[in-house]
């Protein structure tokens, strides 16, 4: 499953800390990196690769939202709807994807490319509403800028 | 308006870049720390007044002296970024604009407190970020000012590390003792406590956990020194602070000034009042787990620790969220618990069971089929979480409802009379 160099990388976390089980977040984050999911395949990878019990992080996998048990689309829209987003008018954003892609939170389009999420606080509340699109932020949505990312990812497909 | 020069955020083009930090008198202060014995460094932040940013406005001070100076163990410092709180986003401005005075304070928190390694807790979802400090501590590391090389470019014994762990979206990872479960890569359920972290931290070692904005402040203070502190903001909780305002204002956004503002000079001066010049409903002043305050009560109420808490809430981490005359509090409150009852870590059956339940009659209340009973029985539901829970997730979750049914009943009976209009008019369109 890694490479060379990744296995090095996770020699390098390993080295931050003074056990084995401290490793298993970031590498955990390495794997779903790669394979997109931390699936039981997943588990018992990393399991096997950090010497730490299964069950172990599968505990570890489970409680955290970013760990995905299950297949997301390739673009993954995570709108936030907290407090200060929903002030901004996050209805709006929901609203802009769903008309311009058909899906709405905890679905994802057929071909596989779009998911939508609702997530929490962001940490975006100055610039709200906002969306992370897989790992970036986009901030001060408006109904053209949605429709315009939606687009770009589109084309890239 | 105030006559105030930032210190935490100055505006320096490129002040994330090490080499500008260093020609703004950057890694100076870990200099001059080093030439004082680690107790008299202690001795200056106590003396200062800093007290916590991260939400409980503990004395920072007063913590550090927790610490053993001396035994076997080694000691462990966690930096705070887990920035979860609704309303919060104030530590993001120091990852991407003054990532070294953070790691100066923690060079100098390291050596004050014995630390053999500092860990930098950043949520997971702010992954551009994390790269950035990253980046940041790497550049640390290669001008020798961290790790082993510390004892050659100083000319000292002393040395620590520094790490950066990276969070996967849980909300109660902010809370110390989870956040400390989480870097040993255990499902992080918080612990009972005593013992204190400065005894039993991680991995069973001493261990302190300061706010990312906390420890910036620590460099600041050896510069300016203890009294220029003391003399910034509230007596008894001053210094430069880091305000978050967002919602229903103009000019939403990260502002740091003195401590002890008027909530209203922040509001109107300086986020710009609200769009349309509407009256306000509520404000919550420090992140959505503090009690929130009715908009026709703001006169004369100031943010810092003791003013807030006359006024019936707290600081925490001084997010200010703005609601307008125009809000449907029944959906925010049902908003909030929803974000309780997802991130409850589970492990108390107050908190996993009520925040549930809280959230059923706060969607019976929304879907237009609440009574006034209701009200009471969310009342109920929430003083039997408060106190009732291993963390402060229990009180934070029963807090927002609690006093908002105690001060916006009014608004609650008329929503569920059907008198008000059941959407947020939005201010962004």
């Amino acid at each position: 499953m890694f490479t060379e160099e990744e296995l090095q990388k996770v020699q390098e976390i390993r080295s931050h800390y003074p056990t084995n089980l401290a490793a298993v977040m970031g590498v955990l984050h390495m794997y779903q990196d790669k394979a997109g999911i931390v699936d039981e395949k997943g588990v018992a990878y990393v399991a096997k690769l950090i010497d730490v019990p299964e069950e172990h992080v599968l505990g570890v996998a489970t409680f955290y939202e970013m760990y995905h048990q299950h297949p997301t689309g390739k673009y993954k829209l995570q709108v936030c709807t907290n407090v200060s987003c929903m002030l901004c008018n996050s209805d709006m954003v929901l609203k802009t994807i769903k008309d311009r892609i058909g899906i709405g939170i905890g679905e994802m389009t057929d071909d596989g490319l779009f998911s939508v999420h609702e997530v929490e606080c962001l940490g975006s509340c100055g610039t709200a509403p906002v969306l992370s699109l897989n790992k970036q932020y986009h901030e001060n949505l408006t109904p053209e800028k949605i429709n315009e990312l939606i687009d770009t990812m589109k084309a890239k497909g | 308006m105030i006559d105030y020069q930032p210190v935490i955020l100055p505006n320096i083009p490129d002040l994330h870049k090490i080499d500008v930090y260093e020609q703004h008198g950057g890694y100076a202060q870990i200099r001059k720390a080093l030439g004082m014995k680690p107790t008299d460094v202690i001795d200056i932040v106590k003396a200062s007044g800093l007290r916590g940013r991260g939400g409980a406005a503990f004395p920072t001070g007063l913590k550090w002296s927790f610490m053993p100076q001396q035994g076997d163990k080694p000691s462990y410092l966690c930096v705070n970024g887990d920035e979860s709180e609704p309303g919060s986003f104030k530590d993001r401005q120091i990852f991407e604009f003054n990532p070294h005075l953070m790691i100066e304070g923690i060079l100098i928190a390291g050596y004050a407190l014995r630390i053999k390694a500092a860990y930098i807790y950043i949520r997971g979802e702010y992954e551009t970020w994390v790269r950035m400090v990253e980046k940041a501590v790497a550049d640390a590391y290669a001008k020798g000012y961290a790790g082993e090389r510390m004892k050659e470019t100083f000319g000292t014994d002393y040395s620590v590390e520094i790490y950066v762990h990276r969070g996967a979206g849980a909300y109660i990872c902010g809370e110390e003792s989870s956040l400390m479960n989480s870097i040993e890569g255990k499902r992080p359920y918080p612990r009972v406590k005593p013992p204190f972290p400065a005894q039993v931290g991680l991995w069973d070692c001493p261990t302190t956990i300061n706010n990312v904005e906390t420890i910036a402040n620590v460099p600041v203070i050896l510069e300016k020194g203890a009294d220029w502190f003391k003399s910034i903001g509230a007596e008894k909780h001053p210094g430069p602070i880091l305000y978050g305002i967002s919602g229903h204002v103009n000019k939403p956004g990260v502002y740091e000034l003195p401590t002890g503002m008027l909530l209203t000079e922040l509001i109107f001066d300086v986020a710009g009042g609200v769009p349309g010049g509407k009256k306000i409903k509520m404000v919550i002043p420090g992140g959505s787990s503090m009690p929130p305050l009715r908009g026709d009560a703001l006169e004369g109420i100031r943010m810092d620790a003791d003013s807030l808490k006359a006024a019936g809430s707290a600081i925490g981490t001084a997010g200010i969220m703005v609601m307008d005359e125009d809000t449907d509090l029944t959906r925010i409150l049902t908003r909030i618990t929803h974000f309780y009852k997802v991130e409850s870590c589970g492990q108390c059956t107050p908190c996993r069971e009520g925040t549930g339940w809280m959230l059923k009659v706060l969607n019976r209340m929304l879907a237009g089929e609440g009574e006034s009973k209701d009200l009471d029985l969310l009342h109920s539901v929430a003083g039997n979480i408060e106190g009732n829970t291993v963390c402060a997730l229990g009180d934070a979750a029963a807090w927002p409802v609690k006093f908002a049914i105690e001060r916006f009943r009014d608004e609650f009976e008329a929503e569920l009379r059907q008198e008000l209009p059941r959407t947020i008019v939005p201010t962004v369109t």
